[in-house]
């Protein structure tokens, strides 16, 4: 398990208040894990602190699950 | 000094979660001893606003759609059963079609101007219509506005144009309500990086911008911004009213980039 999935992880969990091994890689932040879509773009604005990048609308808009979202921060991070 | 604002009662409204600025106006005030109230939009700000007053010592968390007169009105009769007094109001409300804040302001639609100037300029006129007859004992009004409405910001566009049309509106709000002891102000903030703001493109850019050339050298603080509200907001500022005060770390006196300060590129990626 790689360093930035752990980390995604751990915000993941922090922010929508769900069980470590629920957020698997295919898990869908909203279908899965309870989100709304407020939570999406606060999701979102958390991942741009934590990794001090930006993520764009279009790109925000097509990270739908949790390995939507490693895969993104690990290729622009 | 920890009572500064002790027996005031203060209407927060357009707290969306713990970035808002909303929120560090509410803290700085609870902090000093105002009881609070909050006003939502939609179930998805409720749950978020919900336990943000409960934190604060407050239950009354109340619905309101701004652009809809019938709501404010129903939001006041349902804070008149709680509070028979109003001192203090925030207003941290506004609202554009994100995808009207890219590209040309030229391009704005009719539609998205019209609601745009709803819900981010005339929004604070009615909840002020209703508000001025709960001030029985004078009060302070506050909004909040950004340095996009004086000069061009990138992709700041028809929000420009309302926060403009906002400013303007707190001069006339203060002479109308002047005579009641109702103070009208508004906070002109530096960026800051909130749920509204994730809207507005090249944000991150434009942050950084700010740090490297504002006289102050840095970017601001919803706490920051609290602070300075919570004065406007109390009888520390009792002679200030119709006011624009500016919280941005120096910024709207800038001219020109600092030349100390690095060059700085937007890293364009495809798409």
């Amino acid at each position: 398990m790689s360093d930035i999935e752990d980390r995604v992880r751990k915000k993941v969990v922090e922010h929508l208040g769900v069980e470590e091994d629920k957020v698997t890689e295919n898990a869908s932040f909203i279908d899965d894990l309870g989100a709304d879509s407020l939570d999406t773009v606060e999701l979102v604005m958390a991942f741009e602190e934590e990794f001090g990048i930006e993520i764009p609308d279009d790109a925000a808009e097509s990270i739908q699950t949790f390995g939507d979202a490693v895969n993104f921060i690990k290729s622009n991070s | 000094m920890t009572d500064l604002m002790a027996g005031k009662r203060g209407l927060i409204m357009g707290l969306a979660n713990d970035k808002s600025i909303a929120w560090g106006i509410a803290k700085a005030c609870a902090a000093q001893g105002a009881e609070l109230a909050f006003s939502y939009q939609g179930e998805a700000l409720k749950k978020r606003v919900g336990p943000l007053a409960e934190s604060l010592g407050s239950d009354i968390v109340i619905p309101c759609d701004v652009s809809e007169g019938a709501s404010i009105d129903a939001m006041f009769e349902a804070l008149r059963e709680r509070w028979d007094r109003l001192d203090f109001v925030v207003h941290a409300i506004g609202f554009s079609d994100k995808n009207e804040l890219r590209g040309r302001y030229l391009d704005t639609s009719l539609d998205n101007f019209l609601m745009t100037m709803n819900i981010s300029v005339y929004s604070f006129t009615a909840v002020m219509q209703r508000a001025e007859k709960m001030m029985t004992e004078g009060g302070s009004a506050l909004t909040l506005s950004y340095y996009g409405a004086e000069k061009v910001m990138p992709h700041y566009n028809v929000m420009g144009l309302a926060k403009a049309a906002l400013e303007s509106s707190v001069q006339y709000l203060a002479e109308d309500l002047g005579r009641d002891g109702i103070r009208v102000n508004a906070i002109s903030a530096g960026t800051i990086k909130t749920l509204a703001a994730s809207g507005i493109g090249d944000f991150r850019y434009i942050l950084k911008w700010n740090e490297y050339n504002s006289p102050l050298r840095r970017t601001v603080t919803t706490d920051e911004v609290g602070q300075s509200a919570m004065y406007l907001l109390s009888d520390l500022s009792s002679a200030v009213t119709g006011t624009i005060h500016h919280v941005d770390a120096g910024y709207h006196v800038v001219g020109m980039k600092n030349v100390d300060a690095p060059d700085m590129t937007l890293e364009k990626k495809d798409g």
